[in-house]
């Protein structure tokens, strides 16, 4: 294990995805962002920089584990030597928050390097919460499981998508990472209203909110297609809903997700401070 | 959600699967928009996620390969390429392992012999970068050797060392297309060595005759056993010239010497 300081939770500060390319730029003054998030597997290597870099950071921020491949949703078996090297990554760097998808993106073997849907089903639900039994159970901490962006429905789903969350928790102990951004398009793609699901999710489970930017298309009868990228700033109605969820929730560790076409670190560090005002107001209004 | 005698359709990933990676075969059935119609083209948003995502993949991996073949022509044979050769494992660092030996075999590739074997350099530029980390000699403990404790000694080599052989004049065509102002390739066998002297991976040419020494030293030969096979490899071999690059790269972790 690393010789560092043991930060035992995410602050409820903003923190960001962290990028390579804005190290040098953390380090020296990381403005309001008091916490980084990485993707597991960018950090599965042997050595070099990468882990040179993750060290270094761990000593000065709480570091949230987000990982993007585990295909939890899979119909198969997790890979256990992926799994070997997770437990691996989160002994060694004992971070603050370990994180993954409600999601698949393995197929025998071949993996896919995206979040694929799930449906929403009984079936679904027993082997979801048989995948985080198993991975909770590997690593010996709670995880957290974040709402995926919505294109489509399935036809054999029969369950609404927050109570869908609500029981895996319940049935596996596990958290939940609440990405504002995904409701906003799921529910723009899908047609239901974002308040609703926040009014309708377990607010009480969330360890961490998720924030990022989406791109727009159309599908094939003219309506609008949000499509999650993470490759620009957060929209203002997604803001509102981040306003909306903390007002119910109160205060909790933000995460700025800006993936693609990643910005220099002032526009970034722009859209923590937008997220630390946000907190700023909800305090205010508890504190009332 | 569908009320009536007829369960609705479910979708495996399997079936998932096959026509997310090909747009010939139509939407599973169970797949619909909010008011229960097909789900159309909002389907394709994982057909190009997953292929854009890989395509990504192969292009940052072997820029130089993307150079020499123009961004589009690359693009293309990504597109086929991620097809035959999903990624096995999440770790997409290493995505493209097959793809030199894809390159080779393509027959419309076949004037372009070399690009398989830069490829290989590019793909070993990224072992060396993930590579587990190790503390190097002190160079002067070479130098404290008489010659002949030196030629009687062993060595460990760091896990960042890469050696790629080639008949092609790879270094220079990667040089070529990597650094402004580097000289314009000439025909001719050369053998790359890849250090890590910090974090950053180094190609350079080889002497004639290093790759052999190198790789009877990885091997476990003596430095003077090694330096008996190079001879007879290449007459001209330069022992101190490759040592050198040896430990200028810090690649060398322990000396052994033979009992």
């Amino acid at each position: 294990m690393l010789d560092k300081p043991t930060f035992t939770h995410l602050p409820h500060t903003p923190g960001v995805g962290y990028k390579p390319q804005h190290f040098n730029d953390i380090i020296s003054d990381a403005g309001s962002v008091g916490w980084l998030e990485v993707h597991a597997e960018n950090y599965m290597g042997d050595g070099g920089r990468p882990l040179a870099q993750l060290r270094h950071l761990a000593e000065q921020f709480p570091i949230s584990v987000h990982g993007v491949g585990l295909s939890i949703g899979g119909e198969g078996a997790l890979d256990r030597d992926h799994l070997a090297r997770l437990k691996h990554l989160v002994d060694w760097l004992n971070p603050a928050s370990f994180s993954e998808h409600l999601a698949w993106s393995t197929h025998e073997s071949a993996f896919f390097n995206d979040l694929l849907p799930l449906p929403y089903t009984d079936a679904t639900l027993a082997r979801v919460c048989a995948h985080i039994n198993q991975v909770q159970d590997l690593l010996g901490r709670k995880m957290l499981l974040e709402n995926p962006s919505s294109y489509l429905a399935f036809a054999e789903s029969t369950w609404e998508e927050p109570a869908f969350l609500q029981e895996v928790a319940r049935r596996t102990g596990c958290g939940l990472l609440l990405d504002v951004n995904n409701v906003f398009v799921s529910a723009t793609n899908l047609d239901f209203s974002p308040q609703g699901y926040i009014d309708a999710y377990p607010l009480d489970l969330v360890g961490e909110v998720h924030l990022g930017g989406h791109d727009e298309d159309e599908d094939d009868h003219g309506k609008p297609l949000l499509i999650d990228s993470h490759g620009r700033e957060v929209v203002d109605p997604v803001w509102a809903l981040l306003d909306y969820t903390l007002a119910q929730s109160g205060p909790l560790p933000l995460l700025v997700e800006w993936d693609n076409d990643v910005p220099d670190w002032p526009t970034l560090e722009a859209e923590a401070r937008r997220a630390a005002s946000a907190l700023a107001n909800v305090t205010a209004e508890v504190a009332k | 959600m569908t009320t009536g005698a007829t369960p609705p359709a479910a979708v495996n990933q399997a079936e998932f699967t096959r026509a997310m990676m090909d747009a010939a075969i139509t939407n599973p059935k169970g797949l619909r928009d909010s008011q229960n119609r097909p789900a159309g083209r909002r389907f394709n948003v994982y057909r190009n996620n997953v292929a854009v995502s890989l395509t990504e993949a192969v292009l940052q991996a072997f820029p130089v390969v993307t150079k020499l073949l123009g961004e589009e022509n690359m693009k293309g044979l990504a597109g086929i390429f991620l097809r035959a050769h999903p990624p096995q494992s999440p770790l997409m660092m290493f995505y493209g392992a097959e793809f030199p030996d894809f390159l080779a075999q393509m027959e419309q590739l076949a004037h372009l012999g070399y690009l398989a074997d830069v490829a290989r350099l590019e793909q070993h530029m990224r072992r060396a970068y993930h590579a587990a980390d190790a503390a190097a000699i002190d160079p002067d403990a070479l130098g404290a050797l008489t010659p002949e404790e030196l030629m009687q000694t062993r060595v460990d080599f760091a896990p960042a060392l890469q050696l790629i052989r080639s008949s092609w004049p790879i270094f220079d065509i990667w040089r070529f297309n990597m650094e402004d102002g580097a000289p314009i390739p000439q025909a001719g066998a050369q053998d790359v060595l890849i250090t890590r002297p910090e974090f950053d991976p180094l190609p350079q040419a080889l002497p004639v005759g290093g790759a052999t020494w190198i790789t009877a030293l990885m091997g476990g030969k003596t430095i003077g056993e090694a330096f008996e096979v190079a001879n007879q490899d290449a007459d001209t071999f330069d022992l101190s010239t490759t040592l050198a690059l040896l430990l200028q790269g810090n690649t060398l972790t322990a000396l052994h010497r033979k009992d």
